[in-house]
């Protein structure tokens, strides 16, 4: 049985409305993807310099990252080697293997928060401006809330204009406290204010929002440490998570941030938001394969339930459903 | 992954060819390959690169780059005055309607920039062109938007129209133009939500505030880090609404911005603004050249310069150079130095706008520390008018009081005593060499 077999298999076990969403979400993604293997299997007769290439074409439109991309073209062009394989129809099992291998040897998949079993939990939310850190907060704000924990919302993010208010919507909607100071204060000082009201009033996980930040402007990213050392002073071992929220529209840079959060703040998982667009993410594989960040959640619209753990197996599926569909016909 | 520039890209290439003694057209093609890569990493759209690439190998294979000396510099050249080209001349005009208002309509993806952009936008019209414009927030879905808009509408001082987030857009667009009329604003700009460009029904509702208000402008506002995808976004905005410019923001990042490329390509609307920073002022003309470097991996020295050339005050300069001519430089004279300096912004992103500086083993990482210069001023301006002329009377107890007086300790004003001492004897040598030598001055501790 194909890989993609027991794949499918196993995800149709799974809830119907999350694969849906998956689905949804990835519609784009998919189709162009798959659509374009197709398309370039079928054009071809013979597995040659150029046909790679236009595979590399596919391959870096979806974000992947060049570097990621040559890795894979390289090992493709080795087993196509060993195998002697000249036909393009018999690419379909060679790409779609060694394509859930980059996955698969990224390390183990853990999409679980590192919730403590009691006392506080601390997660602090990072990233560049306007990749959805607030929205994000709400969103799981209402989930752990519905799981039935204690939430409560700081708002660190005290630069923006409107970022407080914006969180304040979020914490009414969901119905969870807010601290907050008044705009231009300090956010390691509202961070202290934070967390000994949720020590206090006996909260479970408390989110800490922060004002956006371009990764190069030191000064920044200085201050986060900061937020974080008072936040690792006031609580031992907190941060017990500190999410990078990336935008799935970002392109290569998406790297660069991923690397200069991890060094300031110790990055432990990645939420991909708005990928409900016909935005790819696919800088997501490059991120797991060089620094071994995993992506625990995506974003998949704007309501306030439209935030799902990443489910690795499902995004893969999401990607290349359409090209899965096809191997399995084609391969067996 | 460290991004590479071309050069540093085609210098591998150039290795290999070297003692060859004759460039051949694998070669050339092996070139193309490089600026390709150097392409996709930057984030220019794949189709773009493709028709890019083939352009530029025509002209590389028919002649200049062939038959030229330095292949490796001329395949830059080819590719540069090729790149600026497609990115077309410079357009930082705005419309203006020949019966006011004008109506500007912002419109992009969620979290693009929009709100910001718009702000700067209307600082930019009131300083540079002197209009009156009106802030008009139809941004009814984020939480806390129009919040956003009307808190940088009382930062700049602009007013702000808002009929709150349960009114239609379309209804708060037509209701906003009314009253620019009635209170004679001769600019209107447009706040939309950020949306999704195949929400059907989001977009729709653009099209009717289009219908509704008749812009003069629509601008489409993108993020200058997207990816691949820029594409997409731009060509479907502009063919549901029809662009008349493009706004790039966050371009103070470390991005490349290949996305400018894409989306100029795609969509032949000009890119008219760039956001260079959080604060209100940020707002740049776009400059295809300089984008075009950038994108390249070759530094931004146009920027550089012209930054020093509005920084720098020449006649003050030249007085500088004669007092420091006839050793008659004083504390005082240092002091405006460090002022005129620092008017560049903060140098750790001047040195960033140099070509290569990336490169410089240990520069990357260097921070400088804009505290420490700001800490020699206030030494400087906690002396007396005496003490800055005649550095020479500060005694043990004078120092204590400057130290006290500047938050510093005794060391740093001995440290900085020091330092100054030494650049006096420096301009002295200088002064004694022979004329014509030194031309121009350089600042010193940089």
């Amino acid at each position: 049985m194909s890989f993609f077999k027991k794949l499918k298999e196993k995800i149709a076990k799974q809830a119907d409305t999350v694969t849906e969403k998956f689905k949804r979400g990835l519609e784009k993604t998919r189709d162009s993807f798959a659509g374009k293997v197709n398309d370039l299997i079928a054009r071809y007769r013979k597995v040659d310099e150029e046909f790679f290439e236009e595979l590399e074409e596919i391959l870096i439109a979806s974000d992947v990252g060049v570097a990621t991309v040559m890795d894979f073209i390289d090992e493709l062009k080795m087993e196509v080697k060993r195998r002697n394989i000249q036909d393009p129809k018999e690419m379909y099992s060679v790409i779609s293997e060694k394509l859930i291998d980059i996955y698969q040897t990224s390390g183990d998949e853990t999409t679980e928060l590192n919730i403590q079993p009691n006392g506080l939990t601390v997660i602090l939310f990072v990233g560049v401006n306007g990749v959805g850190k607030t929205t994000t907060i709400g969103k799981l704000a209402y989930k752990l809330k519905n799981e039935g924990k204690k939430v409560m919302l700081a708002a660190g993010d005290t630069f923006r204009a409107g970022a407080i208010e914006q969180l304040e919507v979020w914490g009414e909607r969901v119905g969870v406290e807010v601290i907050k100071q008044s705009a231009g204060s300090d956010p390691a000082a509202v961070m202290y204010d934070a967390i000994q009201a949720a020590k206090s009033r006996n909260v479970d996980i408390l989110l800490c929002d922060t004002a956006g930040r371009l990764q190069n402007k030191v000064n920044l990213m200085k201050e986060l440490e900061k937020v974080k050392r008072v936040i690792e002073r006031e609580v031992p071992g907190a941060p017990h998570e500190v999410l990078l929220v990336l935008d799935a529209t970002t392109g290569q840079n998406a790297m660069s941030q991923a690397k200069t959060f991890k060094e300031a703040t110790n990055v432990t998982g990645i939420v991909l938001t708005k990928l409900d667009g016909t935005a790819k993410g696919g800088i997501v594989l490059a991120i797991r394969h060089e620094l071994n960040i995993p992506v625990k959640f995506v974003g998949l619209g704007e309501k306030m339930d439209d935030l799902e753990p990443f489910n690795a197996e499902q995004f893969v599926y999401g990607l290349f459903s359409t090209f899965m569909e096809r191997e399995e016909t084609q391969g067996e | 992954m460290a991004f590479e520039g071309l050069a540093d890209r085609l210098q591998h290439v150039m290795n290999k060819i070297r003692g060859k003694g004759k460039v051949t057209e694998a070669d050339v093609k092996e070139m193309m390959r490089e600026v390709r890569l150097a392409l996709l990493e930057a984030d220019v759209n794949f189709k773009v690169v493709k028709d890019f690439v083939k352009k530029v190998s025509e002209r590389a294979i028919g002649q200049e780059v062939m038959k030229s000396l330095t292949p490796g510099q001329q395949v830059i050249k080819v590719v540069k005055e090729e790149l600026t080209e497609l990115m077309g001349g410079e357009n930082s005009k705005i419309a203006v309607a020949s019966r006011p208002p004008t109506v500007v309509m912002m419109v992009g993806l969620q979290g693009a920039g929009k709100t910001t952009t718009t702000g700067k936008l209307a600082n930019l019209l009131r300083k540079k062109h002197n209009r009156k414009p009106l802030l008009v927030a139809a941004d009814i879905y984020r939480p806390a938007a129009i919040k956003q808009l009307e808190t940088l509408g009382k930062q700049l001082n602009i007013p702000v129209f808002s009929l709150g987030d349960q009114v239609s857009p379309v209804e708060i667009a037509k209701q906003a133009i009314a009253k620019a009329k009635e209170e004679h604003h001769d600019y209107v700009l447009i706040d939309t939500a950020g949306r999704l460009h195949i929400d059907e029904a989001l977009m729709d509702e653009l099209k009717q505030i289009k219908e509704v208000t008749k812009p003069d402008e629509i601008f489409l506002v993108v993020d200058a880090m997207t990816g691949q995808d820029a594409v997409n976004v731009a060509q479907s905005f502009n063919e549901q609404l029809g662009l008349t410019g493009v706004i790039l923001t966050k371009l103070d990042g470390d991005t490349r911005g290949g996305a400018a490329l894409s989306i100029k390509a795609v969509t032949n609307t000009p890119i008219k603004f760039v956001g260079m920073g959080e604060k209100l002022d940020a707002l740049e003309p776009f400059h295809p050249e300089r984008m075009a470097s950038r994108i390249l991996g070759m530094g931004d020295v146009l920027t550089l310069i012209e930054k020093a050339q509005a920084a720098v005050d020449e006649e003050k300069a030249k007085e500088l150079e004669q007092k420091m001519r006839t050793a008659s430089f004083t504390l005082d004279d240092f002091l405006e130095q460090l002022g005129q300096v620092r008017k560049l912004g903060p140098l750790d992103e001047i040195l960033k706008m140099l070509p290569g500086a990336n490169k410089v083993k240990g520069l990357n990482n260097l921070q400088i520390d804009e505290k420490q210069i700001s800490r020699v001023e206030a030494i400087i301006r906690s002396m007396t008018k005496e003490e800055k002329m005649n550095p020479d009377i500060i005694n043990s107890s004078r120092k204590k009081r400057i130290a006290k007086g500047s938050g510093t300790t005794v060391q740093d004003v001995n440290r900085l005593l020091k330092q100054f001492d030494e650049m006096k004897k420096m301009m002295k040598m200088m002064t004694t060499m022979p004329k014509g030598k030194k031309k121009g001055f350089r600042f010193p501790f940089m």
